[in-house]
């Protein structure tokens, strides 16, 4: 059974529609690259994934038990985040916020499972470290250690290597492989690097003028996106 | 001379404006932590204002209790100005800034044209500058002020993490199934309850400081949220209580007294954070 179905999705802001009719299903354990050019609307199509914004037309269905509070979320960052003065722990810890409802305070679980997802990023020596004075790989890391405590099925990762040199952009990229294959999460990336998106996922969105949806190594084989993407795409 | 001045101290008044003073200098140092970081820092300024021009009309419409109304202008104005944050089509500090001036002008206006007292200018400047009011403050009103402080706090105190959440992160937050909309209608509540009780205090005018001042002092120095709360906390009631005696020794006027006992703090700690390097 699919984790998330899109139905004839119609995507923009105000009556602006940037995109529509839009289908596609993920499975439990994808690896789903999305595609495309600027402003295609693959930042939007994952807002509206999210419930950040209403669709203009057209389900998202959640199948399978899938819940709004088991979704991890990796954003872009914001201009408010280069300036808050917050531990590493603190923002981990706040990943954990989804799932308490109105209790106040974090519980024993809530702490072991941030200090589970410091580890598994290798960020647990930074823990008491201000989260503005770490370099943009750390913070990303420490970010998407956040979205994982709030992943118990299925992470959203909004260009999780942009702006990082290439070797921390590899080490990202393996610990999001490492995620979906041994921890068995949905991941859902949008990302403008092909080649990556080839080599890691298993399904491909291309958003744009033209739209595909398949299996990534029918992509490549596809006549025209895989030489267009190649020239349209900017980093 | 001074031992005869700290005799002042017996007086109930004196004590009155030490409670009340500490309790908004507390709670407007919690509240400002978020504001500043959400980049709202003029909202105390914002809504004190509007808060001045809802005086303006309760004294127009010759109300003897004019703080209901008030407090529901404010809360209102609170609420539209938080809500317009991240998505309006006027951004947050023009909507502020617009508010803000356009309260003040209409207040002063409503109260140029059904003015009733002689001395306009000076009722003007008593409520934006705060003058000598919270010297003759009534029982009454410490009372209230005690009670809505301590709900403030208990507020702050259980919502704490959730507050942290919402202003690191709205967006994250939200997706992953926080309440969002809930936690920032109550800091624009919360908020607009402390503008309303520390008109009283420092006046319309410089209720900005007391939001603003220890929030980023503490930020110069401490480098986690909680250690900045807490700080802020502690920061903003000393200096208010330092700010408060001085004005009764020394016969200053006590809102600016405040403000510049702040101003003093911020120019150590930015001092301390510039030695450490605290601050990159």
């Amino acid at each position: 059974m699919a984790l998330l179905t899109c139905q004839n999705l119609s995507l923009g802001y105000e009556g602006n529609t940037i995109l529509s009719g839009l289908n596609f299903d993920v499975e439990p354990g994808d690896y789903l690259c999305i595609v495309g050019e600027n402003g295609s609307g693959k930042s939007t199509l994952m807002k509206t994934i999210l419930g950040l914004q209403p669709p203009l037309s057209g389900k998202i269905l959640t199948d399978g038990g899938l819940k709004i509070n088991e979704i991890g979320y990796l954003p872009q960052q914001t201009d408010i985040q280069r300036d808050f003065p917050a531990s590493v722990w603190e923002i981990v810890l706040s990943g954990c916020q989804g799932e308490r409802g109105i209790k106040p305070f974090y519980s024993k679980e809530n702490k072991n499972l941030a200090r589970l997802n410091l580890e598994k990023m290798a960020i647990t020596p930074l823990e008491k470290r201000c989260y503005r004075e770490l370099s943009g790989g750390q913070q990303q890391r420490v970010l998407l250690a956040r979205a994982l405590c709030a992943a118990k099925k299925m992470i959203l990762l909004d260009e999780p290597v942009a702006g990082l040199d290439p070797n921390v952009t590899a080490q990202m990229y393996s610990l999001i492989e490492s995620l979906n294959k041994v921890d068995k999460i949905t991941v859902i990336m949008i990302s403008h690097d092909i080649d990556a998106a080839l080599k890691y996922a298993n399904k491909i969105l291309h958003i744009g003028k033209t739209v595909f949806f398949g299996p990534a190594n029918e992509y490549k084989t596809a006549s025209g996106f895989f030489t267009d993407k190649k020239g349209g795409c900017e980093s | 001379m001074i031992i005869e001045k700290l005799a002042y101290f017996q007086y109930p008044f004196v004590r009155y404006a030490l409670i009340v003073g500490v309790l908004i200098a507390l709670c407007s140092s919690l509240l400002g932590v978020t504001l500043v970081l959400k980049r709202f820092s003029f909202i105390g300024d914002g809504l004190s204002h509007v808060a001045f021009g809802a005086m303006a009309i309760a004294a127009v419409l010759k109300l003897t209790n004019n703080m209901p109304l008030v407090l529901v202008i404010t809360i209102i104005s609170a609420i539209l100005l938080l809500r317009t944050g991240s998505n309006a089509k006027i951004k947050g500090d023009a909507a502020v800034a617009m508010i803000s001036v356009g309260a003040l002008a209409i207040g002063y206006l409503l109260m140029n044209i059904f003015a009733k007292s002689s001395n306009l200018s000076g009722d003007v400047c008593t409520t934006l500058f705060g003058s000598t009011s919270i010297l003759t403050l009534k029982k009454t009103e410490v009372t209230l002020c005690i009670v809505l402080s301590a709900l403030v706090i208990a507020a702050f105190v259980f919502f704490y993490n959730k507050i942290f959440a919402v202003t690191f992160d709205e967006n994250f937050a939200l997706a992953t199934g926080v309440k969002t909309g809930v936690y920032n209608l109550m800091i624009a509540v919360i908020i607009a309850v402390i503008i309303v009780l520390a008109m009283n205090l420092v006046g319309s005018l410089l209720i900005s400081a007391l939001v603003i001042f220890p929030a980023l002092s503490a930020m110069r120095v401490f480098k986690n949220f909680k250690s900045v709360t807490i700080c802020s906390a502690v920061l903003s009631v000393f200096c208010t209580a330092a700010g408060i005696i001085v004005s009764v020794i020394a016969g200053t006027p006590v809102g600016s007294t405040i403000v510049a006992a702040d101003i003093i703090a911020f120019v150590i700690f930015a001092a301390i954070g510039g030695f450490s390097g605290g601050r990159k």
